[in-house]
């Protein structure tokens, strides 16, 4: 015992001591910091100071263009309040299109339309969207960003408007509002860095081109080497394929994990894998009955989606400069299950339905020569046959659902763009579309402008 | 009793020593930066370096491989003055990491310290890709990595007080080395004082103004847009009229156009490291200059 106590004695002072000591030692060490920060400080004022009485000494170089001041906060105009305004972008597209069928009548083929944004677009010269965005910190904790989308007809609809947290430790990201969902590769790209006019039909078929809905995403980035990130979101699942709810709660459930990394210096590649389940209550679609009447019909039920995407960029060297491939494919499966009503606002016909449609495209963009690019897409899509238990019962034809009839559109698309600079680009694209529904052969030819004014933006991979 | 006393000590050195040091992870965007975090961290820092010397740090995506690196980044070690605006922005925003956020001690510019040249007065995109603060291909003026090294040696000794002291010394003998080494430099380059040069992108700007050479013309008409046929004509004429002594072209430019105008205006290419790993021969700060200040004396030879 009396062995016993005063090691124990000296294993807790060993506890205090070292500690009290380390402690002591890392004040001295802080001070010492401090005091050489100070030194330090003024050494590199010293330094530019002398670096720049060198500079206005020597003659200046005879091409260089005027050096000016670094404007002084106090010479400074602007007021405190202007002084913290966001960053602004504003992005103009337009574009001049010739389509050999009438774009008016376009419905994709075996699948239910998903609203207006799908489609080869208007005839003729058309103002697409203007993009505005604003953005900024809000304070140590979050940054906000806004876009809205000035339509050529003079609507403006806000594509995203949300928050996203700065300080949240362990590599978590909390992002809130109304925002492009992560699933897929393409999903959460703004339109003017797509590199074709349009999405692929697999998007305009199972997403209405891009889904946004309002909500929250929770995003965590692995702390390895190899990049992995995986993504939850959920909302009020108001975007197609779901429709605003009357109920309360999480309304559409988004799953995402993404892995990427480098293959040598001159080569990258991301890969992906998503899921989506949302839900709709007389989702509205306009079809023809078997008299080639209009009618409306509407879909009650479950949607979920599953996909992989996976994107690989090349550069000799890794110098993106002179020359970049750039190679993406996306594949998509949807699955409905709900009640399918025939002429909701007369008949009001209502059993049950079933579709499983998939669809996947793939494109290959090269860039051959600083600011001149080539590309080719391929899509394809395939509706199923859906179990219609209107039609399977014999209460109606299979006729009274042309659109659902079983279809595999497909598309080929081949653009050339050539970008002036970062923030100009102009480009033409040719696509045969074979995805009608009136089984029409379309050939659509686009020229497209893009301009960019404002903050330099910067993309993702 | 003795042996008790002896485990105590034992256990006191042991605990003194504190955990295992981990090392302070930099991402550099830039390889020079890569070789300066190198030069003054030693091995208490481990260093990534985000593009190589024959990559155009204005172009670069941001990778995935990038963002998972920002990820566990202690410190991004970056040129600043909107150098990597088109990428740096969005790895340090998906890296959910709040040590790198613009503003934290784990977010540092090069350019933050220095008064960069070519300040534009008027600010247009008319004007070609124009940086507001100042042209940031800073690092080609060995005075401004000085300056640059002691910024960042206060930095390390800021984010691992632990080992201040460390930093301090290392910052201290590089000082010392660099200013031995500049002194060499200038004294090798005093000849090429005055030697008139045509550039590529106005990004040898800090190296002719180190050494004093006179850039008379530069194969991109403004910054970042590629020369037109007409342009590169009324170039040669001009040249043809009054020669300059040589073609400076970097490691990482397509050499098409400067062969082009070499062949025309009879007047040699020399092709310099512009960054660290941009020739064989640059293999660190040290080795940059050497090459380089080698590589333009060979005109003068």
């Amino acid at each position: 015992m009396t062995r016993i106590l005063p090691v124990a004695a000296l294993i807790a002072l060993a506890g205090i001591v070292p500690s009290a000591f380390a402690e002591a030692t890392d004040d001295v060490a802080a001070l010492r910091a401090e005091l050489q920060n100070l030194k330090d400080d003024y050494a590199t004022r010293v330094g530019a100071l002398e670096a720049r009485i060198d500079q206005l000494e020597s003659a200046p170089a005879p091409m260089a263009a005027p050096v000016a001041q670094q404007p002084s906060p106090a010479g400074d105009s602007r007021s405190a309040a202007s002084a913290f305004n966001p960053a602004i972008s504003l992005i103009l597209a337009g574009n001049y299109a010739d389509v050999s069928q009438d774009p008016g009548t376009w419905r994709m083929a075996g699948f239910i339309p998903s609203g207006s944004e799908a489609g080869p677009g208007a005839r003729s010269f058309n103002l697409g969207e203007s993009e505005l965005t604003l953005s900024a910190s809000v304070d140590p904790y979050f940054s906000a960003t806004m876009t809205a989308a000035i339509t050529g007809e003079d609507e403006i609809g806000i594509e995203e408007a949300y928050f996203r947290t700065t300080s949240l430790p362990s590599g978590f990201t909390v992002k809130g509002g109304r925002f492009f969902s992560g699933i897929g590769y393409l999903n959460e790209v703004h339109s003017h860095a797509w590199d074709f006019a349009d999405q692929p039909l697999v998007y305009q078929a199972f997403m209405g081109n891009q889904l946004a809905q309002d909500g929250v995403q929770l995003k965590w980035l692995a702390p390895t080497d190899l990049f992995v990130e995986i993504g939850a979101e959920t909302g009020n699942g108001q975007a197609f394929p779901g429709t605003r709810l009357s109920r309360n709660g999480f309304n559409g459930t988004a799953l995402f994990a993404h892995v990427g990394g480098d293959l040598g210096a001159s080569a990258s590649w991301r890969a992906g894998a998503s899921w989506l389940e949302l839900q709709a209550e007389d989702r509205p679609f306009e079809d023809v009955n078997e008299f080639d009447m209009p009618v409306l019909n509407s879909f009650t039920g479950k949607s979920r989606t599953w996909g992989v995407d996976a994107v690989l960029k090349w550069a000799p060297t890794g110098n993106s400069a002179y020359q970049q491939l750039k190679v993406q494919a996306e594949y998509l499966s949807r699955r409905e299950e709900g009640e399918l009503t025939f002429d909701a606002e007369g008949l009001a016909l209502s059993d049950a339905y079933r579709s499983e449609q998939s669809g996947w495209y793939l494109q290959s963009v090269f860039q051959f020569r600083p600011r001149w690019r080539i590309g080719v897409r391929y899509d394809s899509l395939d509706s199923g046959s859906p179990r219609i238990a209107l039609v399977d019962d014999g209460v109606l034809p299979p006729e009274a659902f042309p659109i659902l009839l079983a279809a595999d559109p497909d598309r080929i698309s081949v653009m050339f763009d050539w970008s002036p600079s970062e923030f100009s680009r102009l480009r033409a694209q040719y696509a045969w579309d074979d995805a009608r529904a009136d089984g029409q052969y379309d050939r659509q030819f686009r020229l497209q402008y893009l301009y960019g004014i404002g903050a330099h933006g910067a993309h993702k991979y | 009793m003795k042996e008790s006393i002896r485990g105590a000590m034992a256990l006191l050195i042991i605990l003194a020593c504190g955990p295992a040091q981990a090392t302070v992870k930099i991402l550099a965007t830039t390889s020079d930066w890569g070789a300066l975090a190198t030069e003054l961290g030693g091995d208490r820092v481990s260093v990534y370096v985000a593009t190589t010397a024959l990559q155009d740090v204005h172009r670069v995506d941001a990778k995935p491989s990038l963002v998972a690196r920002a990820r566990t980044a202690d410190l991004v070690f970056a040129t600043g003055a909107e150098l990597e605006i088109g990428w740096l922005p969005i790895l340090v925003q998906e890296s959910g990491n709040p040590r790198i956020q613009p503003g934290s001690p784990g977010y540092f510019e090069a350019a933050a310290g220095l008064n960069l040249l070519e300040v534009p007065t008027r600010l247009d995109r008319s004007l070609g890709d124009i940086h507001p603060q100042g042209n940031p291909h800073l690092q080609l003026d060995p005075h401004n990595i000085a300056v640059v090294a002691k910024a960042l040696t206060s930095r390390l000794a800021m984010l691992d007080a632990g080992n201040a002291e460390y930093y301090q010394k290392r910052g201290s003998d590089f000082d010392t080395r660099w200013a031995q080494a500049i002194a060499r430099w200038e004294a090798k380059a005093a000849p090429l004082k005055g030697l008139p040069v045509v550039v590529m992108h106005r990004d040898q700007v800090y190296l002719c103004h180190w050494l004093g050479l006179r850039e008379v013309a530069a194969i991109e008409p403004k910054p970042g847009v590629p020369p037109s046929a007409g342009y590169l004509g009324q170039l040669v004429s001009t040249l043809t009229a009054s020669p300059p002594k040589l073609i400076l072209l970097n490691a990482y430019n397509d050499a098409k156009a400067a062969n082009w105008l070499s062949e025309r205006v009879h007047v040699p290419v020399v092709t310099l490291p512009f960054s660290v790993g941009g020739t064989a021969e640059a293999k660190d700060l040290f080795g940059l200059f050497d090459d380089t200040i080698n590589r333009l004396r060979t005109v003068i030879q």
